[in-house]
């Protein structure tokens, strides 16, 4: 009996050592962070398609999702330590800048992604580069739209494809009161800046100056906000629970139809699907209502961009991958049809058969076809410059300016003009 | 094998052998990172790139409006801690230990049952309990007196305040139980004593109970000190994040955090944390001088 068993468990040791010889010899191991469910999904079927394509170099992928601060809290001590990092991490834009100071531990990715630039929109590659080298790949353009909640605007006697300027929906949101006064117009973010940051592009500016400078208290920023408190003060905007939509409370905010109207980048699309399911069929999609007809109606906001580490075990071919993965059109295709996201490759655009499926769970969600607001946009996408500052600036932004602005009404030249102070004294 | 025995069983080696293991983790995991901290606060840390910056980072942090917004905060969140924390579980736990008390297991056990929650859990029902739609508990509660619903977590007076109701909630059963075994220790002649002298309740309480267990309100008073200035996680739970409105409840780790992790600057925040920890020792040694454990002071 005794040697029955040391027989069988001899075996298996042999046999389980054999079969990792076999493994190893054809495929190569990563290992990737991500902190979000769905994308390691997505990269596990990236991976298998990129195995049958090429079975000479085949990848054995182990997604590993953690939470979002966790996530990258171990990936920047690892990378600053120069060990224990994965091969291959997906990095949120708004960390993205950390990773970039110093001497970059990331690999360039410029050799892998020549093949697909072409088709991509530019802009996103530039947010994850520094000095010409590509060190992260996009994984959607974040054109920000408005999305509007028609039943109630319907109530008013408001047609969402009229309101093309901030007089428009200023004069919607008057009529919606009428009918409507405990609903509001839009949301005025407190904890996240996206109204702010389109409203800054419109006038072609931006929180960071072309030089790496904090740009708070100029006339565009002085523009934008005294027209948000106005807003506020009228009852056209508000303020909601944890400061804007993308939150628990800003989600139940939208799902109860408090808002005619929330702007937020097309990523949004997937929180509506998966978490608001009680305003399907409700939601139209249309381009940002603007200052002055003319000005530029979408920016891209948001992101994650995915890095390939330097101690990855085969830099080369993970970069390979990942450029396949995340930009060629049969990885585009898939952010699309599963993630939701408006995919950075510009060709797919104008695919009906991709953008008009009626099968597309997201299609079938709005009124509005996405990717016609999409197309009509397309050379209005202003690009946010970001830059080592920019967590700096947000941070200051999201926790204290727009809470004095939208909150405590404080006055907007004085608040702008106090940001910029405190944010300058705060960078070194 | 003789030798190993004989070293071992040494009157004067064996003691070391025993704390050795103290000594270890002592060594590794508090004196190497204090002493890499140090010399971490007098350099700019990034990425492939170490570069010495002497007393800058220290100079940035004295002019550095936000870190004062963070040390006030923890310094008040620590007096609030205190000024409640001591007094109620220390009468509660008098009152559970009195003769007269029914039920005792029964409300120490109920009284405990906080502190087993995860901080995790208990910072998002209060989060979700201090809403600010008209549904939450607390709004609900201002409803049944006629009052409108408040942002109670983006002001700082009610938001400051739902921050110390959570420490009392979390940490009263805690306390009470270290009060309690305090409380055990006191000879119940003494009681009977004092009764027969014709002491009142209130009498007992302040010349007998306060008194005797006097060195467990230091123990609980020095790591009260500790908890409230290296506050962190309560107050990230309750926002859910470390960036509240307007600060009102940065606390001095939840900079260190922010400067450290979310803005990349370790070097900065090993400044951060240096000066917590100077803060901290200050406190705690005037506190333990004038409560005469470290000599000195009333006796």
């Amino acid at each position: 009996m005794k040697r029955t068993i040391v027989i069988t468990l001899v075996l298996t040791l042999v046999l389980s050592l054999a079969n990792i010889d076999i493994v190893k010899a054809s495929t190569t191991k990563f290992t990737l962070w991500t902190f979000i469910q769905q994308h390691a999904r997505f990269y596990e079927v990236m991976t298998e398609k990129w195995n049958a394509l090429n079975p000479d170099r085949q990848i054995a992928l182990e997604a590993t999702v953690l939470p979002y601060d966790d996530m990258h809290n171990k990936l920047q001590i690892a990378v600053q330590s120069g060990v224990g990092a994965p091969d291959i991490c997906d990095v949120e834009v708004s960390r993205f800048p950390n990773m970039l100071m110093g001497q970059p531990q990331l690999a360039a990715l410029n050799e892998a992604f020549e093949p697909y630039v072409d088709n991509i929109v530019e802009s996103r590659l530039g947010i994850y580069s520094k000095d010409g080298k590509f060190y992260g790949a996009p994984t959607h353009v974040g054109a920000t739209v408005a999305f509007y909640y028609t039943d109630i605007l319907e109530d008013a006697g408001v047609d969402y494809r009229t309101i093309k300027t901030w007089d428009d929906f200023a004069e919607a949101g008057r009529k919606l009161k009428a009918v409507h006064p405990d609903k509001f117009m839009g949301v005025a973010e407190t904890s996240a800046a996206w109204t702010v940051t389109a409203l800054l592009a419109q006038q072609g500016s931006d929180l960071v100056s072309p030089d790496d400078q904090p740009q708070i208290n100029t006339p565009e920023m002085l523009r934008a906000v005294t027209l948000m408190q106005d807003f506020v003060k009228e009852g056209i905007m508000t303020t909601c629970p944890d400061g804007q939509p993308d939150t628990e409370g800003g989600k139940g905010f939208v799902n109860q139809g408090n808002a005619a109207c929330i702007i937020m980048p097309l990523w949004f699309m997937s929180r509506f699907v998966d978490e608001i399911p009680d305003m399907k069929g409700k939601i139209a999609i249309a381009p940002v209502p603007v200052f002055e007809e003319g000005m530029p109606r979408s920016l891209g906001l948001g992101g994650t961009g995915t890095v390939v580490t330097l101690t990855a075990s085969d830099p080369e071919l993970a970069a390979e991958w990942l450029a396949f993965a995340k930009l060629s059109e049969e990885g585009n295709r898939m952010i699309w049809e599963d993630l939701g996201f408006d995919p950075c490759n510009t060709a797919l655009w104008t695919d009906t058969e991709m953008t008009h499926n009626p099968d597309n769970r997201y299609i079938q969600y709005f009124l509005s076809n996405p990717f016609d607001v999409l197309n009509e946009v397309k050379d209005e996408i202003m690009l946010v410059r970001s830059s080592s500052i920019s967590p700096t600036i947000n941070n200051y932004l999201t926790t204290t300016m727009l809470n004095e602005l939208f909150e405590d009404m404080l006055d907007p030249a004085e608040v702008i003009e106090e940001a910029q102070s405190m944010i300058e004294s705060q960078i070194f | 094998m003789a030798k190993i025995r004989s070293v071992l069983y040494d009157q004067k080696v064996a003691p070391y052998v025993f704390v050795l293991p103290f000594i270890l983790t002592f060594l590794i995991f508090f004196v190497y990172p204090l002493i890499t901290t140090i010399k971490m606060s007098f350099q700019d840390v990034l990425p492939g790139m170490i570069t010495p910056v002497g007393l800058k980072n220290y100079q940035k942090l004295l002019g550095d409006k936000i870190f004062r917004t963070a040390v006030s905060n923890s310094l008040l969140y620590t007096v609030w801690t205190l000024a409640l924390l001591i007094p109620i579980p220390l009468v509660l736990a008098c009152m559970i230990n009195s003769r007269s008390m029914v039920g005792k297991e029964f409300f120490k056990a109920i009284l405990f049952l906080p502190a087993l929650v995860s901080v995790v859990v208990a910072g998002t029902i209060f989060r979700l309990m201090f809403g600010e739609v008209e549904g939450s508990l607390m709004n609900t509660v201002r409803g049944f007196f006629g009052l409108g619903p408040i942002k109670w977590l983006k002001v700082r007076e009610t938001g400051f305040a739902a921050m110390v109701l959570m420490a009392l909630w979390r940490w009263t059963g805690v306390n009470i139980l270290y009060f309690l075994s305090g409380l055990n220790n006191i000879p119940p002649e003494l009681y009977e004593c004092s009764e027969i002298d014709g002491a009142n309740v209130w009498q007992q309480f302040r010349y007998i109970s306060v008194p005797l267990v006097k060195p467990t309100i230091i123990y609980v008073l020095t790591i009260s000190i500790y908890a409230g200035l290296a506050m962190f996680t309560e107050s990230y739970m309750l926002w859910a994040g470390n960036n509240s409105p307007k600060n009102i409840g940065l606390t001095i780790v939840g900079y260190l955090y922010r400067q450290g992790w979310e803005q990349n600057r370790m070097g900065y925040a090993s400044a951060v944390g240096l000066v917590l920890l100077m803060v901290a020792m200050a406190i705690n040694l005037v506190q333990l001088r004038l409560t005469g454990v470290l000599g000195g002071g009333e006796k």
